[in-house]
């Protein structure tokens, strides 16, 4: 394999900052330090060199519904927006829930962009009433069960899984906190806004409930429950709580829910439907001062592939989710670091090494950027600014709701096992 | 004004001017040939992709009186039926060239989402539980007719299943800009879950409202929208809520009783007071042509003479 040296850049990772450049030599870093030389030379001056990006919640929709993403054009996205790694949700059809689909999904993703990390589903099919073997999942290298898309509704056999979860080294059980039976028919956050659209709306509620419940039962269980896409204000003080108290308890946050609003969904524009819902400016404010504190453990994007024929449906009638690898970065930079609401180590802890801890693949992602660590990096130019264009965006759908936003920060170089994916802010595959 | 989708994009200026086209309109369809030749070369569709008789009706005979050319696009035996999206289907009528379309959606946001894509003028004929502008227009108008413009003080109550409903939301903004001063009543259940931004108060009961009210309007359940799993039975509704004769009695002699239909005679309005002296109820199915004929013209007719 090739050596080359990332140059110019100021490395951040756990360990602090400092001006270094990085060599790299057969998949690994092999040197950081100063006017360090190589045969190649990865430009990073101006930039910052850090930990390649782990998501812990990437919808790839394959199988099942390639037509809206497969695994290698959502790698793609992936490799664009500075991650190394994605967690591959289990909504797909047919479902996580098998060691044959699993299998499969790892042996496509072995070719992709990014390291494609299998979740498995929590329970069979989805629904609710078995739990999926578990077991078989884990030796297949799966470390994050869940349901997501659906909540797993009863309190029973969540603490069942988190009780089996225990003989299953690394695992987290990750919830979808939406109580289904108050969300029904609900398309949009209840409140003022969709009482005037008269639009039916998923009650804040409906997530602390579940969040509540989830953490007296990781506390009985002594098991790691993690939350997904929190999204209130009364969750963001739950988990808070929860963890002074020493409960195993982690929790994500999706960009949307820290940018916009439900006011948004007056437009009627279906690209501003997703679930959970966005909130109310008081619950934006929330998760903020989560991340800020703490609190909110990871930033997840929650990429959700639709085709634009689904997002032509009224608001009412299509299907919930938005795009969010190749802005999430991005908007991390600009609505939390450039206002100062959080340090850029802290965006980047929440974009790399804690997601990585709790995905369980910290053994080759998000590590301190040292001799021997594996290659898997991004060099991330801050104060580079770019328009979203949707029909410019790598991923097979279209459902930005950034549409013509202005963003700072731009990933200029992404490297997966040492092999640069992504040279220039251009894929190179 | 090139749409109109709900009531809250109508300024004072422009509901008064609509209220003065209904009234005029009115007149027309009281002549010997209800018909004038306004909107002649003019094309409107309708296009109901949720069932409705009288809506549907009243703005396609509002469209002939004028003399527009009126196409018909039926839901149940078109393509949509065969899969069709919603924007291919809108596409496909903008492009046999047509001057409006008057829609009704099950889905809050249709016309809205519909007015960007075509360029024909959208007239919203009720969208899910969000407007219904026409509606309201016409209740306003029949108020007027009895009470003049100027509706300062004037107490309405409308009553029933609010949270389904567009015609409330419609109702609310309109009266209110008038000056009326707008209860709605309803078990919680069926209110919204916030009446915030809202010009109007709400109350669970209706009893002592009744002797002060200038007009009540009684709200269909909607059973089709999750309305009847809000409450234990129609038995207990009717008895709570129910515009009984008992009830109407305590009416003032000269309040207006009216109801949007369709109606369900026994359960929120008794038969008897449905069709008894303080009725209005057929009289906004006739203003319902007048209002939707002003509003066909101002969006298609702007500049030429009424009649």
């Amino acid at each position: 394999m090739s050596e080359y040296v990332i140059r110019g850049g100021e490395v951040i990772d756990a360990s602090g900052r400092r001006a270094a450049d990085v060599l790299v030599r057969d998949g690994s870093v092999v040197e950081v330090g100063t006017a360090l030389d190589a045969p190649e030379v990865l430009d990073a001056v101006g930039a910052i060199v850090t930990p390649g990006f782990v998501d812990l919640h990437t919808h790839l929709r394959e199988p099942g519904d390639e037509d809206a993403e497969t695994i290698e054009t959502g790698s793609r996205a992936a490799a664009l927006g500075g991650y190394t790694a994605v967690v591959a949700m289990p909504n797909t059809r047919p479902p996580l829930d098998d060691p044959t689909v699993v299998r499969a999904v790892l042996a496509i993703g072995a070719e992709a962009l990014c390291e494609v990390v299998s979740s498995g589903c929590i329970t069979v099919g989805r629904a609710g009433e078995a739990l999926a073997p578990m077991g078989e999942l884990h030796r297949l290298g799966v470390r994050v069960f869940t349901d997501d898309g659906s909540c797993v509704m009863s309190a029973g056999l969540m603490r069942r899984a988190l009780e089996y979860s225990l003989c299953l080294p690394g695992s987290v059980v990750a919830q979808h906190a939406e109580d289904d039976s108050m969300c029904a028919g609900g398309s949009m956050h209840e409140g003022a806004v969709s009482s005037r659209l008269g639009i039916p709306g998923r009650p804040g509620e409906a997530e602390a409930i579940i969040v509540a419940r989830d953490i007296r039962l990781a506390a009985l269980t002594a098991a790691h429950v993690h939350f997904l896409h929190l999204s209130t204000a009364a969750s963001v003080d739950l988990v808070r709580a929860a963890k002074r108290d020493g409960v195993r308890v982690t929790c994500e946050v999706a960009p949307h829910h820290f940018t916009l609003t439900d006011e948004a969904c007056a437009s009627f524009d279906p690209a501003f439907k997703v679930h959970p819902p966005l909130r109310s400016a008081a619950d934006v404010e929330a998760v903020r001062a989560g991340l800020a504190d703490g609190t909110i453990d990871a930033i997840a994007t929650d990429h959700a592939p639709h085709t634009p024929e689904t997002k032509e449906r009224p608001f009412e009638e299509a299907p919930p989710g938005m795009l969010g690898l190749e802005t999430a970065a991005a908007l991390t930079l600009t609505e939390l670091v450039e206002p100062g609401i959080i340090t850029l180590e802290q965006a980047l802890a929440a974009l790399s090494w804690n997601p990585a801890r709790i995905a369980g693949v910290d053994d080759r992602h998000g590590r301190v950027v040292a001799p021997g660590a594996p290659a898997n990096l991004c060099v991330l130019d801050p104060s580079a600014t770019w328009t979203v264009d949707p029909g410019a965006l790598a991923s097979r759908a279209r459902n930005t709701p950034y549409a013509g936003r202005t963003l700072r920060g731009r990933i200029r170089h992404t490297v997966l096992r040492g092999e640069r994916v992504v040279l220039d802010g251009r894929a190179t595959r | 004004m090139k749409h109109l989708l709900s009531i809250a994009d109508l300024s004072r200026a422009e509901l008064d001017e609509l209220l003065d086209l209904a009234a005029s309109f009115l007149s027309v369809t009281q002549r010997e040939t209800p018909k004038v030749p306004a909107l002649r070369g003019r094309t409107v569709v309708s296009l109901f992709f949720e069932d409705s008789t009288r809506t549907r009706l009243s703005f396609e005979t509002a469209a002939k009186r004028l003399s527009a050319d009126v196409m018909v696009f039926s839901v149940a035996t078109s393509s949509v039926k065969k899969g069709e999206g919603l924007r291919d289907t809108v596409a496909t009528i903008a492009a046999m060239g047509i001057d409006a379309v008057v829609v009704r959606h099950a889905a809050a946001g249709a016309p809205h989402r519909i007015a960007e894509w075509i360029d024909a003028s959208i007239v919203n004929a009720g969208d899910g539980r969000h407007q219904h502008p026409t509606q309201a227009l016409l209740d306003t108008f029949t108020i007027t007719q009895h009470r003049g413009r100027d509706l300062s003080g004037m107490r309405v109550a409308i009553v029933g299943d609010v949270r389904n409903s567009r015609v409330a939301r419609s109702d609310v903004q309109a009266l209110s800009m008038l000056g009326a001063e707008v209860t709605l009543v309803a078990p919680p259940t069926l209110l919204p879950e916030t009446l915030e931004g809202w010009p109007c108060t709400s109350a669970v009961d209706l009893d002592p409202l009744l002797p002060d009210l200038d007009a009540v309007m009684l709200l269909r359940i909607q059973h089709e929208r999750d309305a009847s799993t809000r409450f234990p039975s129609l038995r207990e509704y009717t008895a709570r809520y129910g515009l009984t004769e008992d009830r109407a009695r305590r009416l003032r002699p000269d309040a207006l009783i009216m109801h949007p239909g369709p109606m369900n005679r026994g359960v929120e309005i008794a038969a008897a007071v449905a069709d008894g002296p303080q009725s209005v109820i057929g009289e906004q199915v006739t203003n319902g042509v007048a209002a939707r004929m002003a509003v066909l013209w101002k969006l298609l007719g702007a500049g030429g003479d009424v009649v």
